[in-house]
């Protein structure tokens, strides 16, 4: 397994005290493409972060490809963050005053690649995305769709073995959010690279293998969704 | 080193008014510490300049009035050094310390006169040693010798621009030497010429003192005691020596053992010691108070790299989650921080240098007259290249350490809560 969470508990302690994730339990094999869905508020980005080791948890076992991901440093976390796990969020968060292949290459300056080599790879990259035309524009330049295709290229140029994805298509319209998610299946089915994607969309929950509820802070039911065809819209559209 | 050269110039260039303020700050403490310790070495130079024209282990003394009433005398009464008090300088009782012996007589001013031309020139009467005690160089020929004083010969040594002017602006010094002037109504021999000082205090011409007192009735007086003497090296075995000395001169005198006032001494080895003394507070207080000022400009830089950090957050959160270490982020902000002070330290440090060339040209040009004599208050008010470089490690460190703080704020940002901020 992959990744396998034990009985995690996460409580938020700004004033009155927040258990948002109360005793998860989880297991995702390499290579699957799995959504999360839950209320606004369920913690489903909470769960997310923690995966992505971008913040800790109180109680319980992550264990990660083989280690337990817990009290590490944040040489550590660093390291596992750069070379293991991509991250996409929904609102981008590329750094704005770098082109888009500036961008996608950064996570290659983290690991020593030489700047030539780095230029390369984020290009062809890029090119793949069909925004090779982009390359050296800004990113306030870019449309939203654009922006989050740089994302994900930067999330990926490292080849990473997971992807996280907080609601990746939450900031783009209908036909840029099937575009996203197309793009999405395909590495998980070429590259088979393990997918995770937070959404509130059941559109965008419908594009992948298996769907896993969370309510009250602990996992639901969870859905094999083979066939694609659990969306109330239909099986080609993501509704708005 | 490039990708951290490139995201630095990235961030001065997107806060080009903000990166010129705390540059400012940074370029005038180091300004001002150039400037200050230029100025303060020109003052010391002075000084030194002063001090270097004498061996430092020689002491000078000279008659005075007495305080004195002793043996029947009132107070008041002169003191005038004599050929006895050579001796008893030279005695058994001093030979422990005492090394070699010159006095000095003065006489003048005289006419001096060669070839039909007239200058003014003072005479001074002294011993072969002298030359080795006032460290007087010889252009051509040689000072006073032995044969001289035994002989009562009238050789003169001349001034170099004595013998310029002699010549009518001519340098061959050698063919000077030789030939007679005439002084005081006694035609003297010119065995040699000696190169003038720029900072003299006043120009003479060396005869032998025996001839002097011979020849110009003045007998067996002198008008001051040189020695130069070894073995004394603290403060307290120079006060005691001295007090000894006195007491023998004044008893030889006839006037009171302690009078301070009827013997002057004047000890250029504890002279110089408290000038050294003098001249490290100087140097110290300088530094201190240029790096007072360089770290005003090293608290501005550290506040900006704070609020750059505090402004960044979100950036450095987001590459933080990529994958940067701590210690990449860390860097990122030392290394502007450094750039920014060596950067506006060196145009400091330049603009300082000029000033200080600017005062070399001015200030240190000029000289004021003090009690008759020329005094120069700045010689070569600059700063050497050891301090130059002293001052760019100054810079590098004072950079890391505006940086650290600010630094380790942004190293210690944990992504999650960067990212959160909106
Ligand atoms: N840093 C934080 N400090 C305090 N409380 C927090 C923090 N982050 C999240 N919470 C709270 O924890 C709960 C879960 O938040 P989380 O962001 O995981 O929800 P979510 O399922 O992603 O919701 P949404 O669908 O709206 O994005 C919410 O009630 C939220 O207010
Ligand atoms: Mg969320």
């Amino acid at each position: 397994m992959l990744i396998d969470l034990r009985q995690i508990h996460k409580t938020y302690n700004n004033g009155q005290p927040l258990h948002v994730l109360k005793g998860i339990d989880l297991g995702i094999d390499e290579g699957e493409f799995v959504s999360i869905m839950g209320a606004s508020g369920s913690g489903k980005s909470t769960l997310l972060n923690i995966l992505g080791i971008l913040d800790n948890y109180d109680e319980g076992e992550y264990w990660l490809d083989g280690n337990l991901i817990k009290d590490l440093s944040e040489k550590e976390a660093a390291h596992y963050r750069n070379r293991l796990i991509g991250f996409v969020f929904q609102s981008f968060n590329l750094i704005n005053f770098k082109t888009a292949v500036e961008n996608v290459e950064l996570p290659l300056y983290y690991q020593g690649v030489s700047r030539k080599k780095r230029n390369e790879l984020a290009m062809s990259y890029l090119e793949h995305f069909g925004l090779a035309d982009w390359a050296t524009h800004y990113p306030n330049e870019l449309s939203g769709g654009q922006k989050q295709r740089v994302a994900i290229a930067r999330a990926l140029i490292t080849r990473p073995r997971i992807l996280l994805a907080d609601e990746p298509t939450g900031a783009l319209d209908s036909k840029t959010s099937v575009e996203v998610m197309n793009l999405l299946t395909e590495l998980n089915r070429t590259e088979k690279v393990t997918i995770i994607v937070v959404t509130h969309e059941s559109g965008v929950a419908n594009c992948t293998d298996k769907i896993i509820h969370i309510k009250d802070g602990i996992i639901g039911e969870t859905t094999l969704n083979e066939q694609h065809q659990s969306s109330i819209f239909g099986t080609e559209t993501i509704m708005k | 080193m490039k990708d951290l050269l490139t995201e630095i110039w990235e961030s001065i260039r997107r806060n080009k008014l903000r990166t010129a303020l705390t540059g400012f700050a940074v370029a005038w403490g180091i300004f001002m510490l150039i400037v200050l310790l230029g100025a303060g070495n020109g003052l010391m130079n002075a000084f030194m300049n002063q001090g270097d024209r004498f061996a430092t282990n020689t002491m000078a003394v000279f008659g005075g009035v007495t305080s004195k009433p002793a043996n029947g005398y009132q107070t008041g009464r002169r003191i005038l050094l004599n050929d006895n008090d050579i001796v008893l300088t030279q005695s058994a009782l001093f030979a422990e310390h005492v090394d070699k012996i010159s006095p000095e007589l003065f006489k003048g001013p005289y006419t001096l006169v060669f070839n039909n031309r007239h200058i003014s020139a003072y005479l001074n009467g002294c011993y072969p040693t002298l030359q080795e005690m006032n460290r007087i160089e010889m252009f051509e020929g040689r000072f006073i010798n032995q044969n001289d004083i035994q002989m009562q010969r009238k050789a003169i040594v001349l001034a170099a621009s004595h013998a310029i002017e002699l010549m009518n602006g001519g340098e061959d010094y050698a063919s000077m030497i030789g030939k007679t002037v005439t002084a005081g109504g006694i035609t003297w021999q010119v065995v040699g010429v000696y190169k003038t000082d720029r900072t003299a205090q006043r120009v003479e011409d060396f005869v032998p003192v025996t001839t002097m007192q011979v020849l110009m009735n003045e007998t067996n007086s002198v008008d001051q005691i040189n020695f130069s003497f070894h073995g004394l090296t603290t403060e307290e075995e120079n006060e005691q020596f001295e007090k000894t000395y006195r007491a023998a001169l004044n008893r030889a005198h006839k006037a009171a053992p302690d009078d301070e006032s009827s013997i002057w001494i004047w000890n250029r080895f504890t002279q110089n010691m408290q000038m050294n003394k003098g001249t490290h507070y100087i140097r110290t207080a300088l530094w201190v108070l240029g790096i007072l000022t360089l770290v005003g400009g090293i608290v501005g830089v550290s506040n900006i790299m704070l609020i750059t950090v505090k402004e960044r957050t979100r950036e450095f959160g987001v590459r933080k989650a990529i994958g940067a270490s701590p210690w990449a982020v860390m860097k990122l902000i030392l290394a502007e921080s450094v750039s920014i002070t060596a950067l506006f330290g060196y145009i400091g440090m330049f603009l300082g240098m000029v000033a200080c060339e600017v005062m070399k040209m001015t200030v240190g040009q000029s000289s004021v007259e003090f009690f008759g004599e020329t005094v120069r208050l700045f010689v070569n008010p600059t700063v050497s290249l050891s301090i130059s470089f002293g001052v760019t490690i100054l810079l590098v460190v004072a950079g890391t350490l505006a940086g650290l703080s600010p630094a380790m704020k942004a190293a210690r940002i944990r992504p999650i809560e960067a990212l959160n901020e909106t």
